[in-house]
């Protein structure tokens, strides 16, 4: 049932947001060496990268990114925004994205889950966002649709949109951390679903994977909290980005899909001490999730660029005059398409 | 391991309701969960069969001729030939809570080899909110080594009373009948440690084989319409309550769970025999759940029976051209929701609710 993939249709891309990538890598080689990597070095980052040989790779620094960019745009590609420039300079239909400091997780057998195959499947595979499957993904082996389950919405869509999920320190906010300083996730539930239309959430940026083709530029890196940090819990950026996908995909028919793959993340920063800047995206998100619940698309935007253009003007005229952020991600994002149309087409590659 | 405070037996509290034509030999595998509790029969098919209750057992058995004397006229509304029959034990039972099973589903292990207790598990659903309004993509956040994640506004967090868990089922899984036929030998064998909120405004294939709702919550949408003898469709009686149920939660601010836990279904159904009670089902589908989709509820439908009341009338002024059938099972819907207020006179039992507290 899926659509064959080879190799060189794909990009990984890895923002990183720590000089040495040495164990990092090493630890993903057995299932990143077949593929090319995209890496993108913070920009704030000011050591030297450390690279193990035996990767196919291109790599971009700050250089890099401001020759591309150059000094029009309002977008920052620092902290973790700087995996989006990856993003924008692929080539490749289909992107699967890890934070640096996350390790191949184990599954229910022990086995070294491979994160890049399963977020390739789950892309290649149809998604059934109109009608909920009891049975989670019907196309998974073992598995059907149930009785009760339309046949005309069998088919499904495409799925453009792969989230995964993280063993060990999953993905909460700081208070939920900070409330709960031990808790660690170590729950491996075997299921990918179909997130239905309609419905949000809160899609993390620590593993994904998407269809560049099909949704690209709808992953975008607008939103900076002002006290931005370098750890998920002081960033909102995926957040904001997530949700303006998931009303695309929405609007355009795609699918989008959580679940498999896990992916192990390291323990890392102090939750109370980000509380303090984390603050700030908490109650954002407050307002942000009425805004994008109630939302509208016009029928006449039918790509991905014409709805980043569509919501960043709801967004301006809705949310801009509540908090001086939004105004700021709003032009951010128009400018985001304009790099895209210009970027996102034609070839570049980093110097030496 | 944590400390988790013990699940609440509520054996004054809930009923379990059995559909019933064969026999039920198969409670003794469940006797260490269930003789606890008051179980409510259903016995279908001929009344003069005797279904032998194993000993020990507190319950209580109707047959057809039961039915007919208690409800009189309004049995009309009972299917017969079919465990549709099984919504009449939601009726005449008096608890809060009702968990149905169906005969050939037994206790399932959990991947560590342990018996699971099904009832313990839709307990802990049902005592536990739902978050419909916004997708967690831990799951169920309340349980134990889970929560919130990053995003999930803090406004949401205390979710909504749970009006249905939904449970699945290990070995034999809930397929139609063409599915079945192109897959006979398929087993359900993976074990999804997950229980999820079924969002807001999404439909869902409601299977009755495993599954528990608080009846003073959404009871009076629980009914399994006209199916069986007489009737041109079978194998749609849950599904028709999982539409109905759902459409009424989503308007009145309810949550519905599905996952955890499983059972284990033992029997697979003759798949022609099946293919000839659905097919029907099967395309007249197609139009009913754009019906169920669009459905909308006025404001002043505050209980879950002035919404059902209006669902029937949408169901006959839209449906009731594709089949004459759908004019029958809107009056079945009206004589069902009289009878449920007959033996359920208001008071405490009719929960009242301020509508569309969604947000």
């Amino acid at each position: 049932m899926s659509i064959p993939v080879k190799d060189d249709e794909i990009d990984i891309v890895i923002g990183a947001l720590h000089a040495d990538l040495t164990s990092f890598m090493n630890a993903w080689r057995p299932i990143f060496t077949r593929f090319h990597l995209i890496i993108v070095k913070d920009p704030d980052l000011k050591e030297e990268l450390r690279i193990p040989e035996g990767f196919n790779l291109d790599v971009y620094k700050k250089p890099d990114i401001d020759h591309v960019v150059g000094t029009s745009t309002s977008i920052i590609f620092s902290g973790y925004s700087c995996r989006y420039f990856g993003y924008l300079v692929s080539r490749k239909k289909y992107i699967v994205s890890v934070d640096d400091d996350c390790l191949p997780a184990k599954d229910n057998k022990g086995f070294l889950v491979d994160a890049v195959a399963q977020h390739i499947t789950n892309l290649t595979t149809p998604a059934t966002p109109f009608f909920f499957n009891t049975l989670y993904d019907p196309f998974t082996e073992g598995a059907d649709f149930v009785r009760g389950y339309p046949f005309s919405l069998r088919s499904g869509v495409t799925c453009a949109l792969s989230c995964g999920l993280w063993h060990n320190l999953a993905d909460y906010d700081a208070p939920t951390q900070a409330l709960k300083p031990e808790e660690r996730n170590s729950r491996y539930v075997d299921a990918v679903l179909t997130v239905p239309a309609k419905t949000l959430m809160p899609i993390s940026g620590i593993n994904i994977a998407f269809n560049r083709d099909a949704v690209g530029p709808a992953l975008l890196p607008c939103l900076r909290l002002a006290g931005e940090g370098k750890f998920r819990w002081e960033t909102m950026e995926d957040i904001w980005s997530g949700m303006c996908v998931k009303v695309i995909c929405d609007h355009l028919g795609l699918g989008v899909k959580t679940g498999l793959p896990y992916v192990w993340r390291n323990d890392r920063g102090d939750a109370i001490a980000s509380l303090r800047k984390e603050w700030e995206g908490v109650k954002m998100m407050e307002e942000v999730v009425p805004f994008f619940q109630l939302v509208r698309l016009p029928q006449e935007a039918t790509t991905a660029e014409d709805c980043v253009v569509e919501v960043a003007n709801a967004v301006k005229e809705k949310l801009g005059p509540k908090d001086p952020m939004f105004a700021r991600t709003a032009k951010a994002m128009l400018d985001w398409v304009k790099l895209w149309k210009s970027v996102g087409v034609s070839s570049y590659s980093p110097g030496a | 391991m944590a400390t988790v405070s013990p699940t609440p037996l509520l054996k004054d509290e809930l009923d379990i309701v059995i559909p019933t034509i064969r026999n039920l030999d198969f409670l003794e595998m469940w006797r260490p969960f269930f003789q606890p509790y008051h179980l409510i029969i259903v016995q279908d098919g001929d009344p003069s069969k005797v279904i032998k209750v194993p000993e020990g057992f507190d319950y209580e058995l109707y047959n057809r001729n039961d039915i007919n004397r208690i409800l009189g006229p309004k049995a009309s509304c009972i299917s017969f030939k079919d465990s549709a029959c099984r919504c009449f034990g939601y009726m005449v039972s008096k608890k809060k809570y009702i968990y149905t099973i169906d005969d050939d589903c037994f206790v399932a292990k959990d991947p560590s080899g342990k018996d699971i207790n099904a009832l313990e598990q839709h307990i802990k659903n049902l005592l536990c909110p739902s978050t419909p309004f916004f997708f967690n993509t831990l799951y169920d956040p309340y349980r134990d080594g889970a929560d919130f994640v990053r995003g999930y506004p803090f406004s949401l967090r205390e979710g909504v009373p749970t009006a249905v868990s939904h449970g699945l089922w290990l070995n034999i899984p809930d397929y139609d009948a063409p599915t079945q036929l192109v897959k006979p030998l398929e087993r359900n064998t993976r074990y999804v440690d997950a229980i999820m909120s079924i969002p807001k405004g999404t439909l869902f294939p409601m299977c009755g084989m495993n599954l528990a709702f608080n009846r003073e919550l959404i009871g009076p949408a629980m009914y399994f319409g006209l199916m069986g003898d007489g009737q041109p469709i079978g194998r749609y009686d849950d599904m028709w309550a999982g539409w109905c149920t759902k459409v009424i939660c989503d308007h009145l601010g309810l949550g519905v769970k599905t996952g955890l836990p499983y059972i284990w279904h033992s029997k697979a159904s003759n798949p022609f025999v099946n293919l000839k009670k659905e097919y029907k089902g099967i395309y007249w589908q197609e139009e009913l759940i754009p019906f169920f989709q669009s459905v909308t509820l006025p404001k002043d439908c505050t209980t879950v029976q002035k919404c059902y009341i209006e669902i029937s009338k949408q169901v006959k002024a839209k449906l009731g051209k594709v089949d004459d059938y759908f004019n029958k099972l809107a009056d079945a819907m009206v004589t069902w929701i009289e009878a449920w207020d007959e033996l359920n006179p208001s008071g405490a039992k009719s929960a009242e609710l301020p509508n569309g507290a969604a947000k």
